[in-house]
């Protein structure tokens, strides 16, 4: 059975004097998703943010939340929706506690109690009383998604959530994130640059490039979809090039420093194992890169070539 | 009260640059008054100096009234500038420190949200001037005692002493009035750009251009006069005028007033259909 859908755009357009940001764009998150949106700089991706969480007006097309119009029903949409929108900038000479006041009061106020979960969750409560210009950017970031926590909202958008923090804020983040996926039953619409990131946590996704749709669906599904890339290292290479070239399941032969990249099924990949050391070609390595990674940057390139 | 026009006058007090204005008045005004109490009546006995031979002034002419009208006399052109530092802000300030996408992404109207910034930077602006009435009055009375008022105007009016309480009390409402259209102007250069630092500047250019214009005496200028809002400017004067010109003061009110909701009208029609994108 399908979840039910919380967010759908019909041909989103915005376009910026003669260039247009966002293009026709169709998007659809349903209910329980983590839904990764990923895309190039320059993709459309903070532009669409934008336009979700009514930053931006679009030039054309439909935002529906909760199946009803943005246009029309933004203050009753935007009450069950927290956002984040790229960096997570404060007012600095407020502690963080007042901050998050300042946005409750907007929301229509909530109580002290619920101010204090979501710096507990965020492990910023020890430091809510002090003034946000004391708070290093990781901290910032984080009391950026308390914010978006506030008035347990279903749906949270958050962009780029872990720029500029260090590898142990960016782990912290993708947890926590998790954990209002699976405990809290939020719905997550993740931007981010880092791929892996949507790889670990996604588990629907959609690329955009250049304003336009490239792809859409579940995050599995697409894995799944076309032939991996295997990084072959073998020796000689020139060999290892020709035999390769003449099984009929591989699509291309790439030579990098660190050796070949083949475009294959995943099934034939122990046959050209085979194949090869059979031939007297040496083997030392033969690692399946098959990632979000090579898929985004393959399908982006493509993209790319097309336009 | 409203628990979003209680965040914006948190913003507004919790912020620095608030209190230069505040700090400017605490200083300058007992400077002025402790000036004026070492030069001990000068400036009356020079203003009477010709009339002294026909007429004979009984009381204290020199007192807390004179010293406080004299001070509005010679800061109001300055005020617009503590108005604006506030007043251009609002916005801007907002649009600078990215915090439009921390409010403006919130169940609250665009029109609610910039209505209750309006609504506090007015607070702001009443806030200044009754502390710039309550420093240059309390201290004039304090160091000057009480007495009547000599104008200078057209005429010299003497105004008795158990009159001034209430004319005074008109005098700052009227003040308050004018520099609401400043900060209504203000706010509206505050809504365009995204740093403060440009509807300061751009205000005070503005209101001083139109100052001089307003005020100087060449035909050419006076058929543009009526529709500057500084030559509306000095309608606290009209509270010391004998006797009160009530429908003067109240044309020119309207005009201000006017003025003040144009502003704000643009200021709405700009906010509304703006794209955050800082």
């Amino acid at each position: 059975m399908h979840e039910a859908v919380v967010l759908q755009t019909h041909n989103l357009s915005k376009r910026f004097k003669n260039r247009w940001a966002v293009h026709d764009l169709n998007l659809e998150v349903r209910r329980g998703d983590v839904f990764g949106f990923l895309g190039p700089n320059g993709a459309g991706k903070s532009t669409t943010i934008r336009m979700l969480l009514s930053l931006v007006q679009p030039t054309a097309g439909e935002i529906l939340l909760f199946e009803k119009r943005l246009r029309s029903h933004r203050n009753e949409i935007l009450s069950h929706v927290g956002g984040l929108v790229e960096a997570a900038d404060f007012y600095l000479y407020l502690t963080a506690r007042r901050n998050l006041q300042v946005v409750a009061r907007l929301r229509g106020g909530c109580s002290a109690k619920e101010i204090d979960e979501v710096l507990e969750l965020v492990g910023l409560r020890e430091r809510a009383d002090e003034r946000v210009k004391t708070f290093s950017h990781g901290m910032r970031q984080r009391l950026g998604i308390a914010q978006a926590l506030l008035g347990s909202p279903e749906f949270i958008i958050l962009d780029e959530p872990t720029t500029g923090l260090d590898p142990q804020g960016i782990k912290e983040v993708r947890e926590l994130i998790k954990r209002l996926s699976t405990e809290r039953a939020i719905t997550i619409f993740l931007s981010s640059h880092l791929l892996s990131e949507i790889e670990q946590t996604a588990t629907s996704m959609a690329i955009i490039n250049r304003g336009k749709l490239v792809v859409q669906g579940r995050v599995r599904d697409l894995l799944d979809n076309g032939a991996s890339i295997v990084r072959i290292d073998a020796h000689p290479q020139e060999n290892a090039i020709a035999v390769l070239r003449r099984h009929p399941a591989v699509h291309n032969v790439r030579a990098r420093n660190e050796g070949l990249d083949v475009t294959v099924p995943p099934e034939h990949i122990s046959e050209l194992n085979a194949m090869l050391v059979a031939e007297g070609v040496q083997v030392r390595a033969l690692i399946p890169r098959r990632s979000l990674e090579e898929y985004f940057l393959s399908i982006t390139e493509h993209a790319s070539e097309g336009l | 009260m409203n628990i979003i026009l209680r965040n914006e006058l948190l913003k507004t007090y919790l912020k620095w640059r608030t209190y230069i204005g505040f700090i400017a008045i605490a200083v300058l005004v007992p400077l002025v008054e402790i000036a004026l109490k070492l030069e001990g009546g000068g400036m009356v006995r020079r203003m009477t100096r010709d009339l002294s031979q026909d007429f004979i002034f009984v009381g204290n002419l020199f007192n807390g009234y004179f010293v406080t009208y004299f001070i509005m006399n010679s800061l109001w052109v300055h005020v617009p500038f503590l108005i604006a530092l506030v007043a251009g802000d609002q916005l801007a300030g907002e649009a600078t420190g990215g915090t439009f996408r921390l409010i403006l992404i919130r169940p609250a109207s665009r029109t609610r949200i910039l209505l209750l910034k309006y609504l506090a930077t007015l607070f702001y602006t009443f806030s200044l001037i009754v502390f710039l009435a309550a420093v240059s009055l309390g201290l004039g009375l304090y160091l000057f005692g009480s007495g009547d008022l000599l104008v200078a105007g057209k005429v010299l009016t003497i105004l008795p002493g158990n009159q001034l309480p209430l004319r005074m009390l008109l005098a700052f409402g009227l003040a308050t009035w004018s520099m609401w259209c400043v900060a209504s102007l203000a706010y509206l250069f505050s809504s365009l750009v995204e740093n403060a630092i440009g509807p300061i500047v751009g205000t005070m250019t503005v209101v001083i251009i139109f100052f001089i214009i307003s005020n100087i005496q060449i035909e050419f200028f006076e058929s543009v006069k009526p529709f500057l809002f500084t030559t509306y400017f000095n309608i606290w004067q009209l509270a010391f005028e004998e006797p009160i010109p009530w429908e003067m003061i109240a044309r020119n009110g309207g005009i201000l007033g006017s003025f003040s909701i144009g502003f704000y009208a643009v200021t709405w029609y700009i906010f509304v259909k703006k794209d955050v994108l800082s």
